[in-house]
């Protein structure tokens, strides 16, 4: 379970996040989204300590992440290129990721294997390192990453982004199949309101830092959430 | 490049100012400037060479430019009038200028002296600019690499004396001032042949497109011998070796081992065992401070993954620390030679080399914590100063004067011995003390790990 307690993030006197009290039980697909500023990548920050909250705190399966590191094991993410290794090929990669996560070259290769349809030949034996790929291709490969290791909080920052058609809908797919394990908690934020609606079902839409609306997925979703941001 | 710009800077000054005296002492029958003159040649092809690996185009962003309303030619004369101002340029100017103030001094005729400043900036800017038209060819490195050698070659063994051919010609710069016109030609032609190729070739597939470089992929299973620093330090190891700035260091640390011959070899110093002591501190640790000095901004451009993936640390730390620990090993056995000057110097120098492994190793550890610069790996090494700032020379302070006070203390009120004894037993008692050390670096590092964050993702 992740639980977000009086959590504010101000920069100066700007308030970019306020978050009174947020509960994501444990193998919730949790969809976020919001519109540019309204602090998504603040809260995917803030969950994984890489900025530190003005008040209130995180807590990651009991573990809060500011104070302990003992999220890492168990918490994997891909929030944007900077995730990368630009001077490694994406094998190198994967492998690094694995060795940090206690899995080895062929746990690794296993996994990958299940991820051939989603990598489009594009991947793989390029003999190209991460930084000379597309932006398309870069986030299949920190996407694919972050699944190694059977890690039981999943965050991906905007996953559909400069991804192609073929690839956004193969990307719901194992999404939604990551999603219907049990055991895993996976957070996505999207600016595709339909994609989203699709891969999770709970819907929180954040508006200047704040929850405006928490909506167990149905099929008026998608309608909701357009009226919302269409008005 | 912080701490090696600044030492380039102040070397080449002092040498530029001292050359002439150093000359007269040597060739107390000879001109010094048309000893130097003799030399020129050299210093073209060994600039040549240096400028091969170490200057690349100044490729700035120029899509932004492609699309808006600026004339092509506008841009390459852009980019060409950049290039000129650049580090490289400031180098040979940093020497000849001192050096002809001091003939100045002398009575020399200062309107030589002035249009021979001239000439010397234009070969630079010459060089300049050969230098990004042979840069696309592989080879030419090579054949500037044999030239030199044979030149050198022919010189040495007074088959063809090279110095003869050329001395005059450098020389005719000085002695005749209206020669100036010749090199000023040379840069403007070289000028133009640069511009016509670039104006041709600006658009985001041609001259301007970076090389995409086919990837090699390293096993590298031996680190798996360090357990689990193995991962860590294969990655230091591939980023070291794949990305220009990073491998510069790696040369410029290497070379910095023949630093030792300028000084052993002559008699003026055969006595100050301090400047042995700096010597010493020095080469075996110049892999140390230039490298170390920017742990951990070497990774600022992945750091937020670092901090978010499942990696302690204090690992992370451990990984550097022994990346550092193996240059300092391999840095003292290349300076062991030089046992050849002496028994004294391979004492001080395996003192300075135990100090360097137990105290400089936590010392530059712990001012990295200082560090939130950015550093982009694929920049190149020498003309920017990126992630340079204050931090870089406090660091010189204690890295490299400290072990120097400490050993002239007791090499001037006790003896050498008790100098070397006192290196050692310092370093030994850091080694002692590592793990004490290593623990509140971590804090440290922990306790900062979001300004780091937050001064890594910034971009210049």
């Amino acid at each position: 379970m992740i639980l977000a307690e009086h959590l504010t993030k101000k920069y100066g006197s700007q308030t970019v996040l306020n978050i009174d009290k947020l509960e994501i039980p444990k193998g919730q697909s949790f969809g976020l989204v919001g519109n540019n500023g309204a602090g998504k990548t603040t809260l995917f920050s803030l969950l994984l300590d890489l900025i530190k909250p003005t008040t209130g705190h995180i807590d990651n399966h009991g573990v809060q992440v500011d104070k302990s590191e003992d999220w890492k094991p168990f918490t994997s993410s891909f929030i944007d290129e900077t995730f990368l290794i630009g001077y490694l090929t994406p094998e190198e990669y994967f492998y690094f990721i694995g060795e940090l996560r206690g899995r080895n070259k062929a746990d690794v290769d296993n996994l990958l294997a299940q991820f051939e349809d989603f990598f489009h030949g594009e991947i793989l034996g390029q003999k190209k390192y991460l930084r000379d790929l597309s932006k398309g291709n870069q986030k299949k490969a920190g996407i694919v990453a972050s699944f190694i290791g059977n890690p039981e909080v999943v965050i991906l920052d905007e996953p559909f982004a400069n991804l192609d058609p073929t690839t956004q809908i193969r990307l719901k797919g194992i999404i939604k199949e990551l999603a219907a394990k049990e055991e895993v908690t996976v957070l996505v934020s999207s600016h595709d309101l339909m994609h989203v609606t699709d891969v999770c079902e709970r819907i929180v839409v954040l508006n200047k830092g704040e929850v405006v609306k928490d909506i167990k997925t149905s099929t008026e979703t998608l309608r909701e959430l357009e009226t919302f941001f269409g008005g | 490049m912080g701490f090696f710009a600044i030492y380039m800077f102040v070397a080449l000054l002092a040498m530029g100012s001292s050359l002439y005296f150093i000359l007269r002492k040597i060739f107390p029958d000879e001109n010094p400037m048309w000893m130097l003159s003799r030399y020129f040649i050299y210093w073209i092809l060994i600039e040549l060479f240096f400028r091969y690996f170490m200057q690349k185009l100044p490729v700035m962003d120029i899509k932004p430019l492609l699309i808006s309303n600026i004339k092509k030619s506008s841009i390459a004369h852009y980019i060409l009038g950049r290039s000129a101002v650049s580090f490289y340029n400031l180098l040979a100017l940093v020497f000849f200028i001192p050096f002809g103030i001091v003939l100045i001094v002398k009575d020399y005729p200062t309107l030589n002296v002035l249009l021979w400043w001239v000439s010397i900036f234009a070969l630079v800017l010459c060089m300049n600019y050969v230098n990004f038209l042979i840069n696309k060819v592989d080879k030419a490195l090579y054949a500037l690499g044999a030239l030199l050698i044979g030149l050198y070659a022919l010189d040495y063994f007074g088959i063809f004396s090279v110095k003869d051919v050329f001395g005059p010609i450098f020389h005719g710069l000085f002695v005749y001032p209206a020669t100036v016109l010749i090199p000023l030609a040379l840069a403007f032609l070289t000028y133009q042949m640069n511009y016509r190729y670039l104006k041709n070739s600006i658009s985001l597939e041609g001259a301007l497109k970076s090389k995409i470089k086919e990837a090699k992929t390293s096993d590298l299973t031996w680190t798996k011998r360090f357990g689990e620093l193995g991962a860590f330090l294969q990655l230091d190891l591939k980023m070291i070796w794949r990305n220009k700035r990073t491998k510069s260091q790696v040369w410029i640390s290497l070379l910095f081992v023949f630093y030792g011959l300028i000084f052993y070899t002559q008699d003026i110093y055969s006595d100050m065992k301090v400047m042995h002591c700096f010597l010493g501190i020095f080469m075996t640790g110049i892999f140390l401070s230039n490298f170390g000095q920017f742990i951990p901004a070497w990774d600022s451009s992945y750091y937020s993954m670092m901090m978010a993936q499942n990696i302690p640390m204090r690992k992370y730390l451990e990984s550097k620390s022994l990346l550092i620990a193996v240059s300092v090993v391999v840095m003292f056995f290349l300076t062991i030679p030089y046992v050849y000057f002496g028994t004294d110097v391979l004492l001080i120098n395996t003192a300075c080399a135990i100090y360097n492994f137990g105290v400089n190793i936590p010392v530059i550890l712990f001012f990295g914590s200082f560090n939130k610069k950015r550093i982009e790996l694929d920049q190149s090494p020498f003309g920017n100063m990126q992630g340079t700032s204050a931090t870089q020379f406090l660091i010189m302070l204690p890295v490299l004067g400290a072990p120097i006070l400490i050993f002239s203390v007791f090499y001037f009120l006790i003896s050498l011995n008790a100098a070397l004894i006192a290196l050692t037993v310092m370093g030994l008692i850091g080694f002692a003390l590592r793990n004490t050390l290593m623990n509140s670096i971590t804090k440290q590092y922990l306790a900062k790990k979001h300004r780091m964050i937050a001064g890594f993702k910034e971009k210049d």
